[in-house]
């Protein structure tokens, strides 16, 4: 038995990873008893989510080599979903412009289809350019003579609470399965155009998406309302009120000797993070089966060496295609079960840093190429996030302890603490850049 | 024949003076994206926030010369706190390659994992802007308002139409073109900007004609600091002066950098004129314009305007896009500083 004794016996690569879940845990549990365990909930679920997040650009950045900065999009768009798929469809809306916006759609199926064929058929390129441009321009104002009356049409009939379409009014849960394919969709799309691209254009170019993305769901407000929100959506665990009301959770409460009000809060948070936790623990038990298996292997070799890959046959365009929807997929599901979450759609709060640069730091810092290391990465990149704006306003306290209260200096530091969270976001994904740059649960070589 | 006239006036107005003023604030961003993308070969995404930054020095200076009771009016004070905001912005650039950059720089990392990095400073310098000034909008402007009023103009040419130019405009084209014009010729005429030109052109054969690859590079910040301070400074005296905004400031500013040919100075200067009044272009309503030309009877009835305005940053990217699918290189051919 021969052990490096600089090391501790406990830490070996196949500890580390449950070792390091456990230390997560133990973080949470802190939270629970320190501050409360409302809170260390919240953060749970959101770690969860936030963890789906990241292996779902884990397997695009990861697995493949994708630099996707347009995270936030496939999010927004699972987002969407919540509203299309939850909410009671506004029937007076429909009757109003649905035949508008149906002939505008046909509209633009038959110019998007006549330019496929176009493009087919046509073999002359100045004229397949030109015919192109004259489709695109020609079908743009066409659709938009039926599409603004219609819009106008939606948006009037009672504006300050519905003035869109409405849903499908189907349970909220299913949205979690289509905001994943909206935002396949969505990817399918933009890998048409995009992935040909070399890595630094094909980040730009997914930044620029993303951004449409919003821009579109903030702006088209007969879909979904658009900035003035939709709150109150259907929720696939019981309301604290009516649990409150219920006998058995009363007598439930009463055995635990808690009070009723709290109780009510945690035990609807703790349905959220088992619904979630079973998603969860879905995505990556297929992940790492997928990335375990020839075709695991056939990725990683297309991300270490295209040419080679492609010299032994590997059709490098299309599994990049394949493995874009994919993640895109995943982070779209993450997107709706955060929507779920909320019980509201708020297009306005969706940034980038938040959305996508912040999906970035827990994969590169959980480990990229590793499942374990994107979850473990989403939980404690989401923990820091959240919980660096108490530690930044309690270190700047301490900081500032000796000046006198009126000083506007403490006033300024004590304002700004919360900006430290960004700080701190910087100061984590270049330290473990440099030096431990494939991450805490780095990538298993050699399988 | 003065209804062609009003109609050109409006254009002028409304479409070709707001668009050429913004048009140099993104060239000069975008010069500052190219020219680190020539010389290091990473598309740098802290760039707006250290546009931000230095912003921010000129706006905290401005209030200091402010409260000293030093101007410069009719010009605003922000122009003389300018020197201060790029050495701000250069001090930043320059630590943060010394922290950050040069680490992999040196061990020859893929630019990709710059471009991360680049992320990483990013986040830390939005953080450190916030917490210095804060998130709020604030104004960078004092001193007088227009160099033409529409009033003035009006009474002047006896159109229906006025022409009104903010002085902040002028300002900007003319600090715009000396900038360039300053930047074309460090480039073409002095040693370190043909240093800069050849190891951009190719690396190997710069080192061995014994160009010092560190010198290089450190001008390369230089220059993009300075471009940066400058083009957020104009931007904020134009506008108004908030973080935020100058992150989204990003997406044209690449935009432009891409379209004109990543790595091409003119290019950039061309690709942020092109996305600045292709945006002011498309999202304008035509309505009025169309009235002076055509009979009564054909007036349009609605705005005729192509996309409404909150699609503004959706135009630079499909510009942006279609360039990438058409001609990948960009106008100018770039990949090189020439």
């Amino acid at each position: 038995m021969r052990t490096k004794l600089s090391r501790p016996v406990l830490w070996t690569p196949r500890l580390r990873t449950p070792l390091l879940f456990v230390g997560m845990a133990a973080l949470l549990i802190a939270v629970g008893v320190g501050q409360s365990w409302v809170v260390s909930l919240s953060i749970l679920n959101l770690c969860l989510i936030s963890a789906i997040m990241a292996l779902g650009l884990n397997m695009q950045w990861g697995y493949a080599g994708l630099l996707n900065v347009g995270v936030m999009g496939f999010a927004a768009l699972g987002g969407l979903a919540g509203v299309l798929i939850s909410q009671s469809p506004v029937a007076d809306a429909w009757s109003a412009g649905g035949a508008g916006l149906g002939i505008a759609l046909a509209v633009v199926v038959a110019a998007a289809l006549l330019i496929v064929l176009l493009r087919r058929f046509v073999r002359r390129k100045p004229l397949r350019t030109a015919g192109t441009a004259v489709v695109l321009v020609a079908g743009f104002f066409i659709a938009r003579i039926f599409f603004d009356p219609a819009v106008d049409e939606i948006e009037r009939i009672d504006s300050a609470t519905t003035g869109y379409l409405g849903g499908a009014g189907l349970p909220i849960i299913l949205s979690w399965i289509v905001g994943g394919l909206l935002a396949a969709g969505a990817a399918w799309l933009i890998g048409k155009v995009a992935l040909g691209l070399r890595s630094d254009y094909f980040a730009i170019a997914t930044l620029g998406i993303a951004e449409i993305v919003i821009t579109v769901i903030k702006n088209e407000d007969w879909l979904s309302r658009g900035v003035k929100n939709v709150t109150g959506l259907d929720r696939p665990v019981p309301y604290e009120i009516d649990l409150q009301q219920s006998s058995w959770f009363l007598d439930l409460v009463h055995w635990l000797g808690a009070d009723p009000i709290t109780g009510s809060s945690i035990f609807v948070k703790l349905c959220y993070a088992v619904l979630f936790a079973l998603v969860l623990i879905a995505i990556v038990w297929l992940a790492e089966r997928a990335l375990n298996s020839p075709w695991g292997r056939m990725m990683r070799a297309i991300r270490d060496n295209e040419d080679a890959a492609a010299a032994m046959g590997k059709d490098v365009t299309r599994r990049h295609m394949q493995i874009f929807v994919l993640g895109a997929a995943v982070t779209g599901i993450a997107g709706a079960m955060l929507t779920t979450l909320d019980g509201q759609f708020t297009p306005g709060s969706y940034q980038p840093l938040r959305f996508t640069f912040l999906v970035w730091v827990m994969v590169i810092v959980g480990g990229s190429g590793n499942n374990w290391g994107a979850v473990f990465g989403g939980f404690l990149v989401w923990f820091v996030w959240v919980e660096a704006e108490p530690a930044g306003f309690w270190l700047m306290d301490a900081i500032t302890a000796g000046l006198p209260e009126d000083k506007p200096l403490r006033a300024h530091l004590l304002d700004s603490a919360a900006y430290m969270r960004l700080i701190v976001m910087g100061l984590i994904l270049l330290l473990v850049m440099r030096f431990s740059p494939r991450g805490i649960i780095p990538e298993r070589r050699g399988r | 024949m003065t209804d062609v006239a009003n109609a050109i006036v409006l254009l002028l107005n409304f479409v070709i003076v707001p668009g050429v003023a913004y048009g140099s604030q993104l060239a000069l961003g975008a010069l500052g994206v190219t020219l680190i993308f020539g010389i290091l070969r990473f598309a740098n995404f802290a760039h707006g926030d250290v546009m931000a930054f230095g912003t921010m020095v000129v706006l905290l200076t401005t209030w200091w010369f402010q409260g000293m009771g030093v101007g410069i009016a009719p010009l605003p004070t922000a122009l003389i706190a300018l020197p201060f905001g790029i050495v701000g912005a250069a001090a930043f650039n320059l630590a943060a390659d010394r922290v950050v950059f040069r680490f992999y720089r040196r061990r020859k990392s893929p630019p990709v994992i710059l471009l991360i990095a680049s992320v990483g400073v990013m986040f830390a310098l939005q953080g450190i802007v916030r917490f210095i000034i804060g998130p709020d909008d604030r104004r960078l402007a004092d001193g007088a308002r227009f160099i033409i009023k529409a009033s003035e103009f009006k009474a002047a040419t006896g159109l229906k139409e006025g022409l009104a130019i903010k002085l902040s405009q002028g300002l900007t084209l003319a600090v715009a073109a000396i900038a360039v014009a300053a930047l074309f010729w460090f480039l073409h005429r002095t040693r370190a900007g043909k240093a800069m030109r050849a190891y951009s052109d190719n690396e190997d054969l710069a080192l061995l004609s014994g160009v010092s690859p560190d010198r290089v590079v450190f001008y390369a910040w230089l220059i993009a600091a300075t471009l940066a301070a400058v083009a957020g400074t104009m931007y904020g005296i134009d506008k108004s002066y908030k973080p935020f905004t100058y992150f989204q400031l990003l997406l044209p500013i690449f935009a432009s950098a891409i379209l004109g040919g990543i790595g091409h100075p003119i290019g950039a200067v061309a690709g942020g004129f092109i996305v600045a009044l292709s945006e002011t272009a498309v999202t304008y309503a035509y309505k009025k314009f169309l009235r002076y030309l055509v009979p009564e009877s054909w007036e349009p009835s609605g705005l005729m305007q192509l996309l409404s305005t909150d699609y503004k940053l959706a135009i630079s990217f499909v510009i942006l896009v279609v360039v990438l699918l058409v001609r990948p290189t960009g106008i100018f051919r770039g990949r090189v500083l020439s």
